[in-house]
């Protein structure tokens, strides 16, 4: 096979726009260039991952304006009385404040990971697995309380039985998302810690060799977690 | 179109591209059975998928029994028949089907047609077999729970298929197929995004996406819309799920059943099927589009000519895939909804017919003129363009809303879908088959048994699937057990119904020919060389055949031209493989585009 002569397509580095994105295109090799393949990878699965959220929401919607019975009210049914004063949807603004600044831990992890500085990056992503912890610690004492107040995925005493359902099926989806998050990221910062990705130690199952831009596809998945859970507090909580 | 010269030689690629570090097995388990190579995935997932095809084969020899000779067999009582369509539809469409064409061809073809030693991960597409089998042994098990399998009809429609009445309503049947799909969906996951960032990503040297074999281009954009409609059906089936067993009402409205008043109110057996049908229509082009792609290669191969309008092909490809997802709810004209919904949609269904017939009439101009050889994998490829095209007429009819109505749930309906779905994908399937299988096993098929193969397939599939377009008009309904006692079905129809069914018999037992010869050719078929077709895709340049592990050898191929250079003037061959280098067209012209 000879090697002299390769018919790709010239790349000019001033290429802007539109037309940087032909000149990926028709290329050889990489549609996206210098993107690895984790890292596209984690994208079009994310994008997959938005159709099954979008589905439980537009289903969450269509079952919400179907249903022939009054919806339970959100800031009543999401409200704790804390010293005596109801607050509305006071521990869902924590819940959500504490998954926000996860987000930052988590975007600092990656700038510190191609620092390659190993120490920040397994701690800052030790305490965003802390909070993603948190979060889903409040949303289990969310949850126990609901059903200690009767709120069952068939009834509730509030109103439509859809509004039970929706709610234990769509943050329950949401809530594994988070949990599996944090379980890899628990493995990834423990391999940040040991130094693997210094020395590109292989994977024990995939005998892939890693490197720090695991961390960052940690991240996109750590983002788009966030991101679905605004849309569910949006639709759930604020509707 | 920016002006990119295709067939520029100015601008070497450096070889920025990290190469596959590939696992390399240790143990006759880890190369044969749990391997991580794609092409022992493939064989896997074709095997699995073929097995399934068999049982799926036999249900429909049992509906055929009865509606052939209502009465005779006691043993299909109304239950069973519902029991054998519902598994029957659902292994076809999707553990077959889909399995086949993504899980097998894709694993095969795609590393090796743009020139790669994997897929990009090895691991993850080995659990992505493994997930499906799980989901294939869910299913199966479902014919031996109590109840037995569920009896909901494929589409599985709510509130009847989680009520009593429905066999395995309130059994195990819907449970094990609600799970099933979801496994499956998991693990097609797994194997999708494999299959679309290895297209996207991991090229050889020269393989730009416009050089690509229309064969890769069919199975990426079907595995890339399965990664976005598998979404809607895996929501369903977790939603009917907890109707079912947690007793939750997303599905359920209101109901009386058997005289008492279910505990259930306000839910949507519409939402179930707007979301089983944005699955289920991108579900079709799942099917088609890998067969769209790999029958252009083989009528380009076997008709020793280029293809016709590749771009246009692509583009075609592209815009069937697009447009397939707002589409869906041509299948509920029936259902309820919205009237005006179904003008919306009647529109964009026609609107499909365009790409569609682009295609059609590429084939035929790739035909034209072209050196045909008769033999059996271009037989398979031209009975499809016939079958696909008749199918897709029917299909014109459905698409109106005024026409579907009084056709709906006829035996029409029956005709059309296995026509353009049933019969024609699997005529690809039957096609690539005898094209790849010396590449897989370096031995040809045998050629007598083949043709005898194709002609009893071909003639009898249309035996079987006409009088039904004639039945459905006369009003027979689809879906009924026994249809003896209604006023205004004429006795030549059950005549019709019986000779369908002799049909379908003989149709049958000629894949028991077909599966003879997949065995008695692994060791006794003609030894086939490298390239026995004389074709110009990359997975006949191997040096070795069957591929070894890594595919290629030392050194990775380059790519210099297009996957379509036959019959090319003024060469030595009447063909130049693509990683043929030399001074010839490069490219098709961009004309088109």
């Amino acid at each position: 096979m000879t090697e002299q002569v390769v018919t790709s397509t010239h790349y000019t580095s001033d290429a802007s726009g539109l037309r940087s994105i032909a000149a990926d295109f028709s290329s050889d090799r990489q549609a996206f260039r210098n993107v690895s393949w984790g890292k596209a990878m984690m994208w079009i699965f994310l994008l997959s991952d938005t159709f099954v959220f979008s589905c439980f929401l537009i289903s969450y919607m269509t079952a919400r304006m179907s249903t022939t019975v009054p919806w339970p009210n959100a800031s009543e049914v999401f409200a704790l009385t804390i010293g005596g004063t109801t607050l509305p949807l006071i521990l869902i603004a924590i819940m959500t404040f504490v998954l926000i600044s996860s987000s930052g831990t988590m975007a600092m992890a990656v700038n510190f990971a191609y620092r390659r500085d190993r120490r920040k990056t397994a701690v800052l992503m030790l305490v965003t697995a802390l909070l993603g912890a948190a979060f889903v610690g409040m949303q289990a004492f969310e949850w126990s309380k609901l059903i200690h107040e009767g709120v069952r995925p068939w009834s509730n005493p509030w109103g439509a039985a859809q509004f039970g359902s929706s709610f234990f099926m769509i943050t329950g989806f949401h809530g594994t998302h988070v949990s599996f998050g944090v379980l890899f990221l628990l493995i990834v910062a423990r391999k940040v810690w040991r130094g693997d990705y210094d020395h590109e130690k292989r994977g024990f199952f995939t005998s892939r060799r890693g490197n720090y831009e695991a961390v960052e596809i940690m991240g996109l998945y750590w983002h788009f977690v966030d991101l679905v859970w605004v849309f569910i507090f949006a639709f759930f909580y604020l509707w | 179109m920016v002006d990119v010269p295709l067939g520029s030689t100015a601008g070497v690629a450096a070889p920025d591209v990290e190469d596959v570090e590939l696992y390399h097995p240790h143990s006759w388990v880890t190369k044969y059975v749990f391997s991580q190579d794609a092409k022992v995935i493939a064989i896997q997932y074709s095997f699995v998928a073929l097995s399934v095809g068999l049982i799926a084969l036999v249900l429909s020899w049992l509906m055929r029994l009865q509606l052939g000779f209502p009465g005779v067999f006691s043993f299909i009582d109304a239950n069973a028949y519902y029991q054998f369509i519902t598994m029957h539809g659902m292994m076809m469409v999707v553990y077959v089907l889909t399995a086949l064409f993504l899980g097998g061809f894709g694993n095969y073809l795609i590393p090796l047609m743009i020139g790669a030693r994997d897929m990009v991960f090895p691991y993850v597409n080995m659990l992505s077999f493994w997930i499906y089998l799980l989901a294939v042994l869910i299913l199966v098990a479902s014919f031996f729970v109590p109840g037995g399998p569920t009896g909901a009809g494929w589409t599985l429609y709510p509130p009847q298929a989680i009520t009593t009445g429905t066999p395995g309503g309130q059994d195990w049947g819907i449970i094990l197929m609600l799970v099933s799909l979801m496994v499956f969906i998991i693990g097609f996951t797994m194997g999708g995004l494999n299959y679309v960032v290895t297209v996207l990503q991991a090229r050889a040297r020269g393989m730009t996406l416009m050089r690509m074999p229309l064969t890769v281009w069919g199975i990426f954009t079907a595995s890339f819309m399965a990664l976005l409609a598998f979404p809607a059906l895996f929501v369903g089936a977790v939603m009917m799920l907890f109707d079912r067993v947690l007793g939750t009402s997303f599905f359920m409205p209101a109901m009386v059943e058997m005289g008492q008043p279910l505990d259930r109110n306000g839910g949507s057996p519409l939402l179930f099927q707007h979301l089983f049908w944005f699955f289920g229509h991108p579900e079709v082009y799942i099917v088609a589009l890998p067969a769209f792609g790999i029958v252009s290669d083989l009528i380009s191969t076997h008709a020793r000519r280029n293809i016709f309008g590749y771009r246009m092909m692509v583009w075609a490809l592209l815009a069937i895939g697009a447009l397939s997802f707002i589409v869906w709810a041509h299948h509920m004209y029936v259902s309820g909804m919205n009237p005006y919904f179904g003008f919306f949609f009647a529109t964009t269904t026609l609107i499909i017919a365009i790409p569609t017939a682009i295609k059609v009439y590429n084939w035929i101009l790739t035909l034209w003129r072209g050196n045909i050889h008769l033999n059996v994998p271009m037989l398979f490829a031209l009975a499809f363009i016939v079958t696909f095209v008749n199918g897709g007429l029917t299909g014109l009819f459905l698409g109106n809303v005024v026409v579907d109505v009084p056709l709906s749930d006829t035996m029409f309906v029956v005709a059309h879908f296995h026509m353009v779905m049933g019969v024609a994908p699997i005529l690809v399937i039957f096609g690539a088959i005898y094209h790849w299988y010396p590449k897989v096993t370096g031995r040809m098929l045998n050629d007598g048994l083949g043709k005898l193969h194709f002609w009893v397939t071909f003639l009898g599939a249309y035996a079987i699937f006409f009088p039904m377009h004639y039945l459905g008009l006369m009003g027979i309904p689809r879906r009924y057990h026994d249809i003896a006692d209604m006023a205004f079905v004429p006795p030549s129809a059950h005549t019709l119904n019986a000779f369908i069914t002799i049909v379908a018999l003989i149709v049958g037992a000629a894949q028991l020919a077909f599966v003879f010869n997949l065995f008695w050719s692994l060791r006794h078929g003609k030894e086939a060389g490298g390239n026995p077709w004389r074709a110009t895709t990359l997975e006949w340049q191997t040096p070795e055949t069957p591929p070894p592990h890594g595919n290629w050898g030392k050194h990775l191929p380059v790519v210099h031209r297009w996957a379509y250079d036959y019959s090319v003037p003024g060469a030595d061959q009447d063909f130049l493989a693509q990683n043929q280098p030399g001074p010839t067209r490069a490219a098709p012209e961009a004309g088109h585009g």
